[in-house]
């Protein structure tokens, strides 16, 4: 049996754990929330990690196409980055897999996994982690871009009507109405 | 610790009673129960007149549906959005006989994979209707301690509620539901997280003292039976101010009436009085007609404004310039 | 060659988490204030401005509030006052089973998780102060009867939850007694005046509306000005020039909406919406630079402190002598125009009760208030068969409607936007049901919390609502959300971008106004925002 296939199997499991774990990231009486409602509508915090980590689970399983799973981690760490954490904590999770894995195939004495491939899987787990950092930097700069776009909202009428009146060029338009 | 402050104070209120009863019948069996009574009524009334006197100074609905509309192609939802009396009255009713609001949550939806969610709301929904009515039911059937002949109403109640036919006294099946229901109140408020965090004593000690009370009632019919008519007699003794105690009432019916006589008593003390508060609610006993009707603020009180007058005095140049017209040149 | 691995326990791992979940119950478990979270305190000139006491500088994040030196005095006897003079104050006080049922109806608890957010217990932090102070049972036993000290450190948390509120009521709407939390709030947020903690973001605008007229503090010849700039671009994609007026003495219907829409995108197409529309009815209105603004911050603060601010809009129908007044789209607007102006600032006896000049219909529901939304006008309008639409002008947007909190809970317009909706665009979707109509999830932002400072806090508020919007762009491809409110269409708008990118936020009537086909228009080649219409793209 391959890692591969072992990890397939126990793809439920693992993501059960991970589940809890990133929870277990929460204030205890949040976690308890995030954990007992499933209606993604009522809380899309619990349904979005959910949803989440088991698409990235799937892309792990085989390879890691940073492209393919970005969007997964994304709305995971969209989540986060609006949520009290700091970077390093609000990437954390994707390390807690390593050991989520590792104590699974302790647990199964009838599979023993080959360094090269551990080294392997643990290698893409890192670039998950790489790209979490990234993509958690890009939701902080989201909210700056916000911050500054909606003063910009506020004053491009004054800026575009001072300018109109003074005879200058108008002013460079704000970027809604650049679409 | 939140529990088990009340869980011992109910533990400790059996006792007393059992105790007690030994020592004076009267004082169980007579002063205490005339002592609840006159709390409560005092106490609910007292309550009621201190809120109701409050004044009501805005019309705030809470609007559950689409208004009544200038015309009639948009139709109004008269029960949930009422802009007349007899809308709110059917709105009121449908609250306190059918929990309308605790029944809203009705969607269900499909978690990822095959797992079907259901709204733990429509189980609150469920426990507390089960909870009031049974124990309404329980109520009301009573009154046969109440009455010298028990009227045929009470009859069709009793009869209705011993359907199934099972055992011997007839079982009847608001007892269950009523124990069944407390125990899960009792059980979602432990269990589930946030109502955990949010519940406080006062909400642990009703339930254990009501199900002390269902308990020691349904112990008193189905197992350590007591002789009913002497109950009776004690109870119309009550009833007619010329209270006796009768012989070979076991200490049984003493803890039970003693639960009673506390729920009564702590009753217009504490959060069991929504049974008067919710007819009192501004959200839900007033009509949506605010731009129709108008409603007077009973403390309405004239304010320092900003008049034009002042704002005209602030920009008569600007405004001038700008080709406003102006009041004073 | 196979090896087994041992590694440090998941567990272990979490651990090294510096988050410690609180053990002790939520009395005990002291509230830190959080960047992110909480809006500037309010400056000491703009509460001077407006006469509210305790007026200075201060800083939430500073150990220091400044409090004056009985602020527990002044507090508590705020409280008595209020108590004695709402009943439902004293009623929502008394009566919470705490059975849970409004938990997790909440926004901010939904997007955060924070306990102290549900409903019920942001009401049980100031529940266990009147316990404390105001119940026989709450003065003797204390803690067993869920009763606490007013310390500095609840005051900052009453103001902390206070202000992590919009006031949306839609607890109230699953409460089994009809327990609004938005009356606590509004009460909270009162006797939290009394010692000069506002927001920046709230006393700011509360002072430009009492002096300047509006929010925004436009002088009135900004308001010509911005408007202006308006006409020419409805000029430049119509070719039909619009002339509005201005405080003008003896025009039939006076029109008041947020400042929010004289400046900021999108609202601004929203009221070139209102001006296209109106010129094409020929409607005999006036805007007023005094009364120039419809929503009312002074909600967000004291009840008197709105009334204030009210007291304008009849104070100018009067003095220009109109006959009665419409109101643009807005949110909370509409809440205290319908649920308060008549009792404050009322009777009207001086207007009449609302005519449709174009369609004659009469609006009996409003012959008290004497004012009329825009969505009722111009559903109306279209009913009759009054308006010239083709609403493949808008076949670009695939549309989903997002109701404002005040409008479906605090007056119930619902259908009325829908059909103007539907009038004037093909393709429109809804999202699930228990996110819309009187469930609708709130913006995150309402009730003065669309400062920049707490952006993190709106964004979790925001979450519910976008969560439903990203459900309907997956299924249907919806790009387009529309509201009624001037706050939705700012907050909205950012709360898209970070959550739910490549859906764009507007106004019903700009919409309206894209649709409709004008007396002598040019033939349009792009909307009200410059884009290209469908079908024009090449030129």
């Amino acid at each position: 049996m391959t890692l591969e296939t072992f990890l397939s199997e126990k793809k439920p499991a693992i993501a059960e754990k991970w589940f809890h774990l990133i929870l277990a990231t929460y204030p205890a009486d949040t976690s308890n929330f995030l954990k007992n409602q499933k209606d993604r509508f009522t809380n899309p915090v619990g349904h979005t990690i959910h949803q989440g980590i088991e698409e990235i689970l799937d892309e792990l399983i085989h390879v890691v196409d940073i492209g393919k799973v970005s969007p997964f981690l994304d709305s995971i760490l969209r989540v986060r980055a609006v949520q009290d954490f700091t970077p390093s904590q609000a990437v954390s999770f994707i390390f807690s897999l390593k050991s989520v894995i590792r104590e699974e195939l302790e647990g199964d004495k009838n599979f023993a996994v080959s360094p090269g491939e551990l080294r392997e899987l643990d290698s893409r787990i890192d670039s998950l982690a790489l790209a979490s950092f990234d993509i958690f930097e890009r939701c902080r700069e989201k909210l700056y871009e916000i911050k500054a776009n909606e003063l910009r909202r506020m004053t491009f009428r004054l800026v575009q009507r001072a300018n109109e009146l003074g005879g200058e060029p108008d002013a460079e338009s704000p970027p809604e109405r650049k679409q | 610790m939140k529990i088990l402050i009340p869980f011992f104070a109910v533990i400790a209120l059996v006792v007393i009673a059992l105790v007690g009863a030994q020592a004076s019948h009267a004082l169980f069996g007579i002063w205490i129960p005339y002592a609840a009574v006159l709390i409560f009524v005092f106490g609910f009334i007292f309550k009621v007149l201190k809120w109701g006197r409050s004044p009501v100074p805005f019309r705030i609905p809470t609007t559950a549906g689409q208004m009544k509309s200038f015309a009639p192609w948009i139709k109004q939802n008269k029960l949930d959005n009422p802009s007349s009396s007899l809308g709110v009255l059917g709105r009121m009713l449908l609250e306190v006989l059918a929990f309308r609001s605790l029944f809203r949550n009705t969607k269900t939806q499909l978690y990822p994979g095959t797992k079907l969610t259901y709204g733990s709301e429509k189980f609150l929904w469920l426990g507390g209707l089960a909870f009031h009515w049974s124990f309404l039911i329980i109520f009301v059937r009573h009154f046969r301690f109440f009455m010298q002949d028990v009227p045929y109403p009470i009859q069709i109640v009793e009869h209705l509620d011993s359907f199934l036919q099972i055992g011997a006294p007839l079982l009847y099946i608001t007892d269950v539901v009523l124990l069944g229901a407390v125990t899960f109140l009792f059980l979602r408020r432990v269990m589930m997280p946030q109502i955990k965090y949010i519940s406080l004593p006062a909400d642990y000690f009703p339930l254990l003292l009501i199900f002390g009370i269902g308990a020691t009632g349904v112990l008193m019919r189905y197992f350590a039976k007591v002789p009913v008519v002497s109950v009776k007699e004690l109870v119309m003794g009550l009833l007619t101010f010329s209270p006796v105690i009768p012989q070979g009432i076991s200490s049984l019916f003493y803890a039970h009436l003693f639960l009673v006589s506390t729920l009564l008593a702590y009753f217009p003390l504490s959060k069991l009085m929504h049974m008067g508060g919710v007819f009192l609610s501004p959200t839900r006993n007033m009509a949506n007609n605010n731009r129709e009707v108008r409603h007077i603020n009973p403390w309405n009180y004239p304010v320092h404004v900003h008049t034009y007058e002042e704002y005209e005095d602030d920009f008569r140049e600007k405004m001038k310039k700008a080709g406003l017209p102006v009041e004073k040149e | 060659m196979a090896t087994k691995v041992t590694t440090p326990k998941p567990d272990q791992l979490v651990t090294s988490i510096d988050f410690t979940p609180p053990k002790t119950g939520w009395m005990d478990t002291p509230t830190i204030i959080k960047p992110g979270t909480f809006c500037w305190g309010a400056k000491g000139k703009n509460l001077a401005t407006v006469e509210f006491p305790n007026a200075r500088d201060w800083n939430p994040s500073d150990q220091d509030w400044k409090l004056p030196e009985n602020w527990q005095e002044i507090f508590l006897k705020g409280m008595e006052d209020l108590l004695g003079k709402y009943r439902s104050f004293k009623v929502f006080m008394d009566i919470c089973v705490r059975c849970g049922a409004c938990a997790d109806k909440c926004h901010f608890f939904i997007g955060s998780g924070d306990p102290k957010n549900m409903p019920v217990g942001r009401a049980e932090l100031l529940r266990s102060v009147y316990r404390k102070y105001f119940t026989a049972s709450g003065k003797m036993l204390g803690k067993v009867a869920g009763a606490r000290e007013l310390t500095v450190d609840v005051l900052k948390e009453l103001w902390y939850y206070a202000y992590q509120c919009t006031e949306c009521r839609r607890c109230s709407l699953y409460c089994p007694y009809g327990i609004d939390t938005a009356e606590i709030t509004i009460m909270c947020r009162e006797m939290l005046n009394l010692l000069g903690l506002n927001t920046d973001w709230i006393s700011g605008p509360v002072a430009n509306c009492y002096m300047k007229g509006n929010h925004l503090g436009l002088e009135p010849h900004a308001i010509m000005n911005s408007i202006e700039g308006m006409i020419d671009d409805i000029e430049t994609v119509t070719g039909v020039r619009v002339n509005p007026s201005f405080n003008r003495k003896g025009a039939e219907i006076l029109f008041v909406t947020p400042s929010g829409d004289l400046f900021a995108d999108p609202g601004t197409f929203t009221c070139m919406g209102y001006l296209a529309l109106f010129h094409e009815l020929g409607l005999d209105y006036t805007w007023s630079t005094y009364a120039s603004e419809g929503g009312n911050f002074g909600f967000f603060t004291s009840n008197e402190m709105a009334k204030r601010l009210n007291s304008k809009i009849y104070a100018e129908a009067k003095r220009l002598g109109v006959k009665y007044i419409i109101g643009g789209e807005c949110g909370h607007m509409w809440r205290v125009l319908h649920q308060y102006m008549d009792t404050w600032n009322g009777p009207a006896d001086f207007l009449e009760v609302p005519v449709s000049p174009i369609t004659g219909t009469r609006f009996d529901t409003a012959k008290v208030l004497k004012m009329i939304h825009i969505t009722e006008f111009t559903a109306d309008l279209i009913k009759h068969g009054k308006l010239k639409l083709d609403p493949s002008r808008n076949d670009d947007l695939v549309v989903t409607y997002h109701d404002s909190c005040n409008t479906s809970r605090g007056m119930g317009l619902l259908d009325e936007p829908r059909y103007v909706i539907k009038s004037v665009c093909n393709n429109f979707y809804e999202m699930p049901e228990n996110t819309i109509r009187e469930q609708t999830f709130c913006c995150g932002s309402g009730t003065g919390l669309n400062a920049s400072e707490n952006m993190e806090l709106r964004m979790r508020g925001g979450f519910p609502r976008a969560n439903a919007v990203k459900h309907v762009k997956e299924k249907h491809g919806v790009n387009m959300l529309a509201n009624i409110c001037a706050i939705d269409r700012a907050t909205l708008s950012a709360s898209m971008d970070y959550w739910v990118p490549g859906v764009r936020v507007t106004g019903v009537h700009e919409m309206v106004a894209n649709a409709l086909i004008m007396k002598g228009e040019k033939e349009r080649e792009t909307n009200l925002r410059g884009e290209p219409l469908p079908g024009k793209e090449g030129n």
